[in-house]
């Protein structure tokens, strides 16, 4: 019996190390394939071509005050980021990327038609926007929020928010004071939405920092959450409503938006099929916040009424997808998970069966659908980039790479236990003395079987990069059917990662434009009916982390070559039916008046 | 009538109740749960406590062909499944099934040395630092909860007669906590902020005082809750994250070796007249 038991003990402690090389054996077999055996497995490769495309960007971070010194990687360690966005009109998306030193230039690539971008920012005028005492840019999203047809953009910071009106495609006039807009904002997050239906753009914008700190001239070093999972001592929350003169009025707190969690990142989308957006908040240092649209006319926090707001983890990112292809919305949400140390695991919140989808309950099938694990992840964003008729995922990740040999996670952990006296001080905050945390890590593509399952083959297809990612945006840059990819990189460059697609599988792009509802069509659903299945997707006034995909929307078909019909339903609530349009063609459709 | 009902609060509060700390624990949980959402969820903490009784069913039963008190594996399962976070459901099965299965095989004159779910913590965290965590995360951002737990924490361990080893693990990390700040010159409330949070509350009211792993006397107890500290000083400035799991690994069976030879060098009375009252 002894005999038997210290067997039994000796198989229990072996367990994992035989789970552990079991599956290290798998990702071994399928290492070193040539770039057809990856085509022919996954039907998709990314190859990383900034320099060919033209694109040499260095993201730069900034040095705030003096007291933070002893922490400055860490807390600077946000900030960059791209969106995406046809700012001429010429049916090519174009690439804004921000920066973050003090007095360093954004860059507005410009697609030129060939595979190249050229930056385009200084003619007009969009590059020397982080002058010393305005804060440095965290993100940009674009909205045409006068509906002249020309895609304005607002350039949110840790400093002055700055709202720039597009002159035809050929310059920006900045017109932030006339809009209204507060003097100092620490925020790491806005979006465009029309939440009230009135065809203007409105604005949201999350802080993160409250709005009374400047990071460059601190009064106080209290100036850090006050718990590692439960800080309600952000900055606030803005909500813009479009007055339609050029001007917004701040409406956050009439309409129910009060929360001064440490908004990381927004992203809006009509969840239960009422027509009006809906508002999601990743938050770090707590819950994530759903903010249920009744109406157009008020918001409704419904957080743990859904599911989503109970376990507090340390959001970073949000996007939404119809991952199984039900005509549904899933939302990812990215968080941290550190080796040993922290796994708070990245959540993926479906709705369930059994709830209405007017009442719509979540549950986070992360775990099951194998995308939890992803490092210190930020920028998340779905597509389908292997056009096989599914929505795929892309994780970028790392938090500060600096010694690779030395890790801060030891005192981070420390110090994040602690009750709040101790951990909202930066002074007491042990010094970071070059070290990393998180750094270095591999990122993750997840791709997706339909089934709900996801495989994960980031090093396989070629994302091979270990910069600290920041932000993705998706866009078809080729007009060729091909989602690639851009990441901007904290304190690293700008990464352009073209995919090539396996010949076989067909697509098809929506382009829209509103006419009742805001032009930029930000809020219109697309659902595609093909196969006996549908697919739907929003167009979106930002998403993810500090980022925005192209408006264009792209969906993949798999092998079918044509689809049945195509429904889309726009802000205004107009519905528009397609029957059976081309494929593996971009579709420009203008809502009917 | 009056009399009747305290001599039930009486019981219910003595050394004499096994239940005692595995109430005390669950409350500690709940309250945690409801409060904060402390858990990774209450089906993988379900899967932890069943699987320690379980294994503790079916080997106590093998062994000694007899059905065991489930206090202790309870205990056990309730402290895997707050104490570990995964986003897997099996780790929390493997480290109940391996706390439990320890208990029964690394034994020396009839006594296990290490506290079970501190072993198997330990274990999972050498072996499989990739699927497991500890927690490591505040119980909210105010003192009342954390107040709230050490009182009704001193009074349990007080009730059963553990308090000094709480009491003296408490003072010497307070202290150390101050040599630690002039080693590293790190802020000393920087230094002091783990033992705020919950994974603390559970070490020092449950784990260092196991009666099962402790030596006996209360002198010995005291100087055992030291040495931990001491090692877990030395573990933290390896900048070791789970230095408490750790040092309690290192220093438990080094103690109960030592009390388990002194004792066989005493006459069985003495012996006897020491144990303790927590259950097994």
């Amino acid at each position: 019996m002894r005999i038997a038991l210290a067997f039994l003990f000796v198989v229990l402690l072996a367990a994992p190390l035989v789970y552990k090389r079991v599956r290290a054996h798998n990702v071994a077999s399928q290492a070193g394939l040539t770039q057809a055996s990856v085509l022919s497995r996954y039907g998709f490769s990314f190859e990383e071509s900034s320099k060919a495309a033209g694109i040499d960007f260095k993201h730069t971070c900034p040095k705030l005050d003096a007291k933070l010194q002893h922490i400055m990687p860490q807390v600077a360690s946000m900030g960059a980021a791209v969106s995406v966005v046809d700012f001429d009109r010429d049916g090519w998306a174009d690439i804004y990327v921000v920066n973050g030193g003090e007095g360093s230039r954004n860059a507005l690539y410009r697609n030129q038609h060939d595979g190249t971008f050229r930056d385009a920012a200084a003619e007009v005028g969009l590059a020397d926007v982080n002058q010393p005492g305005t804060g440095i840019s965290t993100g940009a999203v674009w909205g045409d929020y006068d509906n002249d047809g020309y895609e304005d953009v607002l350039i949110y910071k840790w400093g002055k928010p700055e709202l720039y009106h597009n002159d035809g495609g050929k310059h920006f006039t900045r017109v932030t004071e006339q809009a209204g807009l507060p003097k100092w904002v620490n925020a790491n997050t806005a979006i465009w939405f029309d939440y009230d239906g009135d065809g203007k753009l409105d604005l949201f914008i999350g802080g993160y920092y409250p709005e009374d700190v400047d990071l460059w001239h601190l009064k106080t070093t209290k100036i850090m959450p006050e718990s590692f999972e439960y800080a309600q001592n952000g900055g606030r929350k803005y909500l813009f409503h479009n007055l339609g003169n050029g001007k917004f009025e701040e409406v956050s707190e009439k309409l129910g938006i009060k929360s001064r969690r440490w908004a990381l990142a927004s992203v809006a989308a009509d969840l239960r099929g009422t027509g009006y957006p809906d508002l999601f908040v990743a938050n770090d240092y707590g819950v994530s916040e759903l903010y249920l649209n009744e109406g157009g006319k008020y918001f409704r926090e419904a957080g743990k009424e859904t599911g989503i707001g109970y376990a507090p983890k340390s959001g970073m990112s949000a996007a939404v997808g119809d991952v199984l292809n039900e005509g549904r919305f899933g939302v990812y949400v990215s968080n941290i998970s550190e080796e040993g140390v922290l796994v708070q695991g990245n959540n993926l919140w479906m709705p369930q069966a059994g709830h209405s989808a007017a009442e719509p309950h979540y549950e986070n099938l992360a775990n099951s659908m194998a995308v939890e694990l992803a490092g210190w992840s930020f920028g998340v964003q779905f597509g389908d980039f292997n056009n096989d008729g599914f929505e795929d995922l892309y994780v970028t990740n790392g938090n500060v790479s600096l010694d690779r040999k030395r890790s801060y996670w030891y005192d981070y952990s420390k110090v994040a236990g602690g009750n709040k006296s101790i951990i909202s001080d930066a002074a007491n905050w042990p010094p970071l003395d070059g070290r990393s945390l998180s750094g270095y890590q591999q990122k993750r593509v997840f791709m997706n079987d339909g089934s709900g399952q996801f495989k994960e083959v980031a090093q396989l297809v070629g994302v091979t990069d270990v910069y600290d990612g920041r932000s993705v945006a998706l866009a078809d840059f080729g007009n060729r059917g091909a989602l690639d990819a851009v990441v901007a990189n904290q304190n690293g460059p700008v990464l352009f990662y073209r995919n090539t697609v396996s010949p076989g599988n067909h697509w098809i792009e929506f382009k829209l434009e509103g006419q009742a509802s805001n032009r930029s069509a930000i809020g219109a659903q697309v659902r595609v009916f093909w196969n006996g299945q549908q697919q739907l997707q929003e167009v979106s006034g930002g998403s993810g982390f500090c980022a925005q995909n192209d408006r264009r929307l792209h969906f993949g078909l798999g092998k079918i070559s044509g689809i049945d019909h195509v429904e889309v339903r726009w802000p205004s609530g107009k519905t528009q039916t397609l029957r059976s349009p081309k494929v593996d063609e971009n579709h420009k459709i203008m809502e009917p008046l | 009538m009056i009399s009747q009902a305290s001599a039930a609060v009486e019981r219910f509060f003595s050394t004499e109740n096994r239940y005692l700390p595995p109430i005390f624990i669950t409350l500690i949980l709940l309250v945690g749960q409801v409060s904060f959402g402390v858990l990774e969820s209450f089906s993988r903490t379900l899967l932890a406590i069943g699987t320690a009784i379980v294994f503790e069913l079916v080997l106590t039963k093998l062994i000694y062909h007899k059905f065991p008190v489930l206090a202790s594996a309870y205990i056990t399962g309730i402290s895997v499944g707050i104490l570990i976070r995964s986003p897997e459901f099996w780790p929390y099965a493997l480290t109940s099934a391996i706390a439990i299965t320890s208990k029964y095989v690394i034994r020396w004159r009839g006594r296990h040395l290490w506290n079970p779910s501190n072993f198997a913590i330990c274990a999972m965290l050498l072996i499989a630092p990739e699927f497991i965590a500890t927690l490591s995360i505040q119980w909210g951002n105010t003192v009342w909860p954390m107040l709230v737990v050490w009182v009704l924490g001193a009074f349990i361990t007080w009730r059963v007669k553990r308090f000094h080893i709480t009491a003296t693990y408490v003072g010497s990390f307070i202290a150390l906590a101050g040599v630690r700040t002039l080693i590293t010159g790190h802020p000393f409330l920087a230094e002091v902020a783990p033992i705020t949070g919950p994974m603390y509350q559970l070490f020092i009211f449950f784990m260092i005082t196991d009666p099962k792993t402790t030596v006996k006397s209360k002198v010995g107890q005291c100087l055992v809750a030291f040495f931990v500290a001491v090692a877990e000083m030395m573990f933290r400035l390896a900048q070791n994250v789970d230095a408490p799991y750790f040092a309690l690994t290192v220093v438990g069976p080094v103690a109960m070796i030592l009390d388990i030879w002194m004792s066989s060098r005493k006459p069985v009375a003495a012996t006897a007249a020491a144990a303790v009252a927590f259950p097994k």
